[in-house]
């Protein structure tokens, strides 16, 4: 069995709270001990979201610490650089390529950073990033909100459980009606990280 | 592991633990981080659950439960103990019936709370026991044995958590366990128990120490009390989420993890502090067991190193024990990497919510909004709040708002303001499901004490700031049954107050002309804005467009602070996808060229992430 510290960044509204439960139950269900937390802000839409995922044999603290994740999952392409601070060196970031500017950008009173800054940042402590076109993929599915399960099918390359452990929590987790579009974002996940 | 094992919440683990031990009546106000306990407990069609118009009503009622025979439950978020506190205090003495279980959850991070106490200390003010939960295993198994102790020592119990175990999802074995089929006990009459007449409240109180006394024996042999065995060399007392970290950063040390955490066991902390060369108390917040290991003149170190305030994470404590000098170098340094420096993500007001148009007409009048590109001026009225998403209007490019203290303090402190003479009409603003809970005694206080000011009470017909709970003016109990709903306006006049207005909270004309009125009339003036909550509108149809040909980039749409309107270089843009369209429309009023429109019906889909 492995050891994985998992940071899922985005924005409410992205669906990063279900993603977080999915990967927790799919844990579970291959035998791992499994704490999740999240830092959410207020009912409201459009605040930073970010969930801590600890999957090993035995673990204690929920949360994750500076320089300890695995892989750092964003749904918002400056998110990820929000959270470098927990990525460990070395790690994994799987970053989609969507950006939600936030009020502050929208008014005139900051700016969105570029890809370069974004990117020069991450690669102070990995080269292993990749930058993913969930946003896209996924309306092109048939409805942007499948992202977190396409963001689900690029994790799945990186972790070892199994791809049917995967689609059951998915199938579990969400309304029948929904389920076919959403498995049609897992495998298009899973082909975006694929080497070519 | 069996297959049975459940990803939980601390909330869900306390709901399930709670409706295992057969409890009848559940009671709570909504507050971050302990909604999801009555939220959860609401599904079960065989218990009573409802939410309360405040926490102190929430207390009285699971006091009558319990006094009526019941087991009970009453949850709320730290800061409203401080509103129940005359009940709980009061039952503190009378004790119980039926094991009555109270929660509290903390919040020592104030990530969504106006301050992070520590509310350890009203066990001990209260005298009553305290167990602390560190994960949701725990939570189920404490909320089940907190029935039991309830009942055996005849006493509430506190059980306090905090958000990270409120908030946090851990595997949660229940074994075969299902609700208990619990005996209803009856109430009896029993003047000397119940009636706390000063006489009968001094002769309850040896009994109270009688029984603190009790629990300070149990609580020494109380299986939540443990030791895990490590080195001599240090010995680390901890509670809480702190445990979770110390068992991480310090897998080597002896530990004593104080789950029944008032009264403490005397007599374990000084066994265990025998048998270590040197003893740390890690706690999140105050010197709570510091405190007490001291008074049994142990020599203790604790918050010399470890902070006093927030929230605990693994890297504090890390960096705590190196600071102590029973770590090495703390590891986890992030010092020699390049900081991104990135926009704020904060919480803002939904696009097309309700709160904005009064908002940006507040603003205006108040001359209040920071802009880039328009002149900031000196701002004018002063604006008491309150708390709920609307606090949001605080923040810019709004800027309305000057006070927030804690919930229904908008319309006692707008009545001082007036009565200290400060010169303009001060304007009071306040949430409908805020306003029930404690807005009501301030505006009946104004009307008696003649203050003149403005109300303005803000209707979302929700609970929006804590997750869309039901509440009194809604028409739905917490278990979805239809009910009365209580009219604002007939209870607003049922004060005394006359001059009383009445506004959709779209329409920027109606807002303004009954601000402006109410500003310049030399009485008690309430204007409700009424408008549902639009955090759950379809956005994306039918949304508003900006005619690039027309706009000035003047920037005035951009100071209502919708989220789907932003500058792009020199355009002015709306986000079609983030747009209420036909449930808003508040930017079409505002622009003064008429720059935008409502595009055409349908064009984009349901591009709603
Ligand atoms: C004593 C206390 N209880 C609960 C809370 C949590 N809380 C903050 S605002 C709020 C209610 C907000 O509802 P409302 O006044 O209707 O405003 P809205 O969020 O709907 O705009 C609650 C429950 C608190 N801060 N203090
Ligand atoms: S949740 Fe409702 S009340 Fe709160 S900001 Fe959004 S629309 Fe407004
Ligand atoms: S109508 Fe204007 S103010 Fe309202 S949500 Fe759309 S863009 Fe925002």
């Amino acid at each position: 069995m492995n050891n994985y510290s998992i940071i899922i960044a985005g924005v409410g509204g992205q669906g990063v709270i279900l993603a977080g439960n999915i990967i927790g139950d799919a844990a579970i269900a291959s035998g791992y001990d499994v704490k999740k937390t999240d830092t959410i802000g207020m009912a409201q839409r459009g605040g930073s979201v970010i969930s801590h995922l600890r999957i090993a044999p035995k673990i204690y603290a929920p949360l994750i610490g500076e320089n300890q994740a695995d892989i750092v999952l964003s749904f918002e392409k400056m998110e990820a650089a929000r959270c470098f601070n927990f990525l460990k060196p070395g790690g994994i970031v799987i970053l989609n390529n969507r950006e939600m500017p936030p009020l502050s950008v929208g008014c005139g009173i900051e700016e969105y950073p570029s890809d370069n800054e974004i990117l020069s940042v991450l690669t102070q402590k990995t080269d292993k990033v990749y930058l993913v076109e969930g946003s896209k993929k996924s309306a092109a599915i048939g409805n942007i909100k499948v992202l977190n399960i396409f963001m689900l099918g690029c994790l799945s390359q990186f972790m070892d459980i199994e791809d049917k452990i995967w689609r059951e929590s998915i199938i579990k987790s969400l309304p029948a009606k929904i389920v076919a579009i959403n498995i049609s974002a897992f495998e298009a996940g899973i082909q975006a990280v694929k080497p070519q | 592991m069996s297959t049975n094992n459940k990803l939980l919440s601390g909330n869900e683990a306390i709901a399930l633990g709670a409706y295992h031990a057969g409890i009848k009546v559940a009671a709570a106000y909504p507050g971050t981080p302990s909604t999801e306990i009555l939220e959860n407990l609401a599904e079960y069609k065989d218990i009573y659950a409802e939410w309360s118009t405040n926490e102190k009503v929430a207390m009285e009622v699971g006091v009558g439960a319990s006094y009526g025979g019941v087991r009970t439950l009453v949850s709320m978020k730290h800061v409203g103990l401080n509103v129940a506190a005359d009940p709980f205090m009061a039952v503190a003495i009378t004790g119980i019936n039926g094991g009555l279980v109270i929660i509290s959850a903390d919040d020592p991070g104030a990530m969504s709370s106006q301050n992070g106490q520590d509310n350890r200390h009203f066990a001990k003010l209260a005298k009553i026991p305290m167990l602390e939960p560190s994960d949701s295993q725990e939570a189920y198994d404490m909320v089940m044995a907190a029935f039991d102790i309830s009942e055996q020592f005849d006493t509430p119990v506190l059980l306090r958590t905090t958000t990270r175990v409120s908030h946090s999802k851990t595997i949660v074995e229940t074994g075969n366990n299902s609700r208990k089929q619990v005996e209803g006990k009856v109430f009896k009459y029993n003047f000397r128990k119940y009636v706390m007449l000063p006489a009968n409240a001094r002769a309850r109180r040896p009994l109270v120490e009688e029984r603190v006394n009790k629990l300070a024996g149990f609580s020494e042999t109380s299986a939540f009390n443990f030791v895990t065995k490590g080195s001599p060399e240090l010995g680390i007392i901890t509670s809480g989420m702190a445990y979770q970290y110390v068992k991480e950063v310090f897998p080597e040390a002896s530990i004593l993890k104080l789950g029944f955490s008032y009264p403490m066991p005397q007599e374990l902390i000084k066994e265990f502090s025998s048998r270590v060369k040197k003893l740390v108390v890690i706690e999140e917040l105050d010197p709570f067991i510091e405190e007490y290991v001291k008074s049994l003149g142990i020599e203790v170190t604790g918050k010399e190193f470890v902070p006093i305030i927030g929230e605990l994470t693994p890297d504090v404590i890390e960096k705590a024990g190196c600071a102590m000098g029973i770590l090495s170098e703390y590891p986890g340094t992030d010092a020699a990497y390049k900081k991104p420096a990135l926009p704020g993500r904060f919480p803002l007001l939904c696009s097309g919510c309700p709160h904005s148009g009064l908002y940006f007409t507040l603003s205006n009048i108040g001359q209040r909004s920071t802009i880039p590109g328009r002149k900031q001026r000196e701002p004018k009225l002063i604006i008491t709040g309150d708390i709920g998403c609307y606090t949001l209007g605080a923040l810019s490019p709004l800027n309305a708002m000057d006070t927030c203290g804690c919930m229904g303090a908008s319309i006692g402190n707008a009545i001082g303001m007036q009565k200290a003479g400060v010169g303009e009409k001060v304007v009071a603003i306040i949430g409908d499901s805020t306003f029930l809970h404690s807005g009501i005694t301030g505006l009946i206080d104004a009307v008696y004490n003649k203050a003149k000011f403005t109300l303005v009470i803000l209707d979302n017909r929700t609970t929006a700031m804590t997750g869309h709970q039901e509440h009194p003016g809604t028409g739905k109990t917490a278990q979805g049954e239809d009910t009365y709903a209580i009219n604002l306006e007939e209870m607003v006049k049922a004060c005394g107050v006359t001059d009383l207005q009445v506004v959709n909270a779209w329409d920027l004309k109606a807002i303004k002309k009954a601000l402006k009125e109410s500003l310049e009339s030399d009485e008690l003036s309430v204007i409700i804005s009424r408008g549902p909550c639009a955090v759950s509108v379809r956005r994306g149809i039918n949304p508003s467009k900006v005619d690039i040909n027309k706009c000035t980039t003047c920037g005035l749409c951009l100071s209502i602070g919708c989220s789907a309107i932003a500058k792009d270089g020199d355009k002015v843009v709306i986000d079609g996808s983030l747009c209420a369209g036909d449930n808003c429309r508040l930017c079409e009023q505002v622009c003064p060229v008429n720059a935008i429109y409502p595009d055409k019906p349908g064009l984009i889909g349901a591009n709603n992430e």
